[in-house]
């Protein structure tokens, strides 16, 4: 390790314990506890606003991205650095964004200047909240069946349709939306747009989900004008722009089956006295989710040196989400009838089968388990069709 | 540290693969198996490892080795899990050097490996399982000490030269190089279910000399732990080879079987199992080279050793009992290659600890 590196590790630790408030250093307790910003923001906790200002303030919740667009400008081992200290506090993470997980890394692949300088700041500072309009209700798994249309009218398109499945689409600002404009053509007919979630025209219908939460909704397109200037990448040329942008979603989803910062709650319920089957189930859960844990370090390290195989993120999400949905199937049985109450306070609001609930959606989400296995054995074993 | 492996560790790697792919690939290990060869390797291969240096992969520098790492010796190990080799590179050239490194013993043994002339066993377990538990005694006697008990599941333990012994002595466990040779001392070979031949020691009043010892007497803890750590490793990487091969013959075959007029691999069903597979493997390399790159950074490597070894065993007994059922009644016979992965697999996975063990060590090191 060169001496640059470990002066950036000292004042890193010595800015982050100045700045991360210690309501932010505690385990989240539900998705309330989530920091997603935006024109109308909620918080559990005030200090969350601190937290999500301070960061974006500094470019650190973006902290690999170019800094004339938010982002920290930081090398990718410096990024590595600034990931290993903010677990070693146990921080939560400063703002939840489809923004910079999703629509960013498609933005600086394909956005125009324009685009980038306009939209990226205020993704990294968390000020507008993005939703992704991709699923249809005959477009799922099959997404370039896609049929929303977006019509030619001059400088700017006519959208009309409906999606499903829409996460917070209800509470974002802002869309960046698949629609089709060449009807002839499937994969080669769509367009990615990005739009006002508040433009005359859209609306929004909550699903509730068998969690009990509704964060997700039917979006619907009523005759909504969308300026041309808000095309990501050529007419035509937008499923180029959602496959890149899917990779980065998976890459976002794997993260998931890795024990939470701050001690697993998992192996906290199992020190708490389970029976020995219980107690061998999860501790060859364990060993699964260390050796995952190893493979996303991997992982990273290989895409930031460019070395990842393209269709990797699709593995990872595979692996990723169906661990989790595992620890969670753990976590419930560890838990008991403690883990059963829906609504009490001590358990937080039914936390526990709440989340254990909510799991299931993550080999839904994002692709499911059984299509990421087919982009498998398609792109990376190369199994005939 | 970046988790992959570096440009000159690749180049290693390809080295090992052309090597050990020419010289050892499977067909070596079934014509040793079919000529009931007792010896259980090829001397002249193991000879040819030494000229190539790779027995001193692990042997520093200052001692006339190449002065790698664990990460190194597992790129080797895997070229010879992937073939099957039957050689003594996981016990001599990293288990026991790893225990002798920087001891007194490391000037008598190193040139004899170094040259591919010696052979070194470890002889470490005494239960049908890995347990840790020695109930061997040492006695002092003379100036030096009594050897009394019995050892099992010892591969190499009938012809090698040097002998890696674990015994209790009075406040401790106490680690021995033993030369061959010494009165009272008998190995039985036996073979096992992948070939390979494993012997039981017996040791009626073995006599050696105190400068036997390794390290100190009742703190044999520390040598033994970095041996087990290295030979835990090792296993991984070589268990990584042989679920790596069985997975590529797997993947292979359903390019090429056709049943109702296509090729198996374009059903689905076996699409999902294969891709499954694949990422059970990877992860499990992912496990192997963490582990590997923490021993050689000398940080506390013990619970991501474990985590491998877990793994490892998990993913391969996976990829061979896919591989066996994938490619139908093929699998079966003898004649075809995919069953010496499955047995060679069982046998991996059962030395150093199995992938219960480890798992109840890390449950155990986490407190439940
Ligand atoms: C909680 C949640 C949040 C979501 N958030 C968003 C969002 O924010 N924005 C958005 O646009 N979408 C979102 N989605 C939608 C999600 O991307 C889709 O649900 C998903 O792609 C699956 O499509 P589907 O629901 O239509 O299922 P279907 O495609 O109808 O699949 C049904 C079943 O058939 C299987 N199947 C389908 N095709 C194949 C095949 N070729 N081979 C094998 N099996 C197959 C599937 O794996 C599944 O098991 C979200 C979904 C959930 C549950």
């Amino acid at each position: 390790m060169t001496d640059d590196l470990e002066t950036f590790r000292a004042e890193t630790r010595a800015w982050l314990e100045a700045n991360c408030p210690a309501e932010m250093r505690k385990p989240m307790r539900g998705e309330k506890d989530a920091t997603w910003g935006g024109r109308n923001p909620t918080y559990a906790h005030p200090d969350q606003k601190l937290w999500m200002d301070r960061m974006g303030a500094r470019g650190w919740t973006v902290p690999d991205w170019p800094k004339e667009y938010g982002g920290g400008g930081l090398s990718p081992a410096e990024t590595k650095i600034l990931r290993e200290e903010l677990k070693r506090i146990n921080a939560r993470n400063p703002l939840n964004s489809f923004g910079i997980s999703m629509l960013g890394p498609a933005l600086l692949k394909y956005g125009t200047e324009e685009q980038k300088l306009e939209h990226l700041p205020k993704i990294a500072r968390g000020e507008i909240r993005w939703c992704q309009g991709y699923s249809e209700p005959n477009a799922g798994s099959d997404l370039a069946g896609l049929a929303t249309s977006a019509d030619d009218a001059g400088d700017h398109y006519i959208v009309n349709g409906q999606k499903v499945w829409t996460s917070y689409a209800d509470q974002a600002d802002w869309i960046f939306c698949l629609v089709r404009t060449d009807k002839t053509s499937k994969q080669g007919g769509i367009s990615f747009v990005l739009f006002d979630m508040a433009s005359e025209g859209v609306s929004t219908k909550p699903i509730l989900l068998i969690s009990g939460y509704s964060p997700f909704c039917e979006t619907f397109f009523d005759n909504v004008k969308v300026p041309k200037a808000n095309r990501v990448h050529d007419e035509n040329k937008g499923w180029d722009v959602a496959k890149y942008l899917l990779g980065h979603e998976r890459e976002m989803i794997s993260g998931m089956g890795l024990g939470a910062a701050g001690g697993d709650p998992l192996i906290e319920a199992a020190r708490k006295g389970v029976d020995p089957i219980l107690r061998a189930q999860i501790a060859l859960f364990d060993v699964r989710s260390r050796a995952f844990s190893a493979m996303s370090e991997r992982f990273i390290d290989e895409l930031k040196a460019g070395r990842a195989h393209p269709a990797q993120p699709s593995m990872m999400k595979y692996y990723g989400t169906e661990l989790n949905k595992t620890r969670h199937e753990l976590m419930m049985a560890a838990g008991g009838s403690d883990a059963l109450e829906w609504e009490s306070d001590a358990s937080s609001h039914g936390a526990a089968p709440r989340a254990w609930l909510r799991t299931k959606a993550n080999s839904i989400e994002g692709g499911t388990s059984e299509i990421q296995l087919n982009i498998i054995a398609k792109r990376i074993l190369d199994l005939p069709s | 540290m970046p988790l992959y492996l570096t440009d000159e560790q690749a180049m290693l790697r390809d080295t090992a693969r052309d090597f050990v792919a020419e010289h050892a690939p499977v067909s070596h290990m079934r014509a040793l198996r079919d000529a009931n060869d007792a010896t259980g390797f090829s001397r002249d291969l193991w000879k040819q490892f030494a000229e190539m240096g790779l027995t001193g992969i692990l042997i520093p520098e200052a001692d006339n080795g190449l002065g790698l790492g664990h990460v190194e010796a597992g790129v080797v190990l895997e070229e010879i899990g992937r073939n099957l080799s039957p050689s003594p590179f996981l016990s001599t050239a990293v288990a026991a050097v790893e225990a002798l490194k920087g001891t007194a013993h490391a000037a008598r043994w190193f040139p004899g490996i170094l040259a591919g002339e010696t052979v070194a066993a470890l002889a470490i377990d005494e239960h049908a399982k890995h347990d840790g538990r020695v109930e061997m005694r040492a006695e002092r006697s003379g100036n030096g000490f009594k050897l009394n008990g019995a050892k099992r599941f010892v591969a190499h333990g009938h012809v090698a030269n040097l002998l890696i012994v674990a015994a209790r002595t009075g406040e401790g466990t106490t680690l021995f190089a033993v030369p061959n040779g010494a009165k009272g001392f008998s190995a039985a070979p036996e073979r096992l279910a992948d070939a390979s031949l494993a012997a039981h020691l017996r040791f009626d009043g073995v006599e050696v000399d105190a400068d036997a010892v390794i390290g100190d007497v009742d703190a044999g803890d520390a040598p033994l732990s970095r041996l087990l750590a290295a030979g835990r490793t090792g296993a991984s990487a070589e268990l990584l080879g042989v679920g790596g091969g069985a997975a590529d013959m797997t993947v292979n075959y359903l390019k090429e079987r056709k049943q109702f007029g296509v090729l198996i691999g374009s059903f689905q069903a076996l699409q999902h199992r294969a891709a499954h597979l694949y990422s059970e493997m990877e992860v499990a390399r992912a496990a192997v080279l963490k582990a590997a790159q923490l021993l050689d950074s000398g940080q506390d490597a013990g619970e991501a050793v474990s985590v491998a070894k877990a793994m490892t065993g998990l993913a391969t007994t996976l990829a061979v009992q896919e591989g066996v059922q994938m490619h139908g009644g093929i699998g079966m016979t003898d004649e075809y290659d995919i069953g010496f992965y499955m047995k060679r697999a069982r046998v991996l996975a059962e030395m150093f600890g199995d992938s219960n063990f480890h798992a109840n060590a890390l449950a155990e090191a986490a407190g439940y």
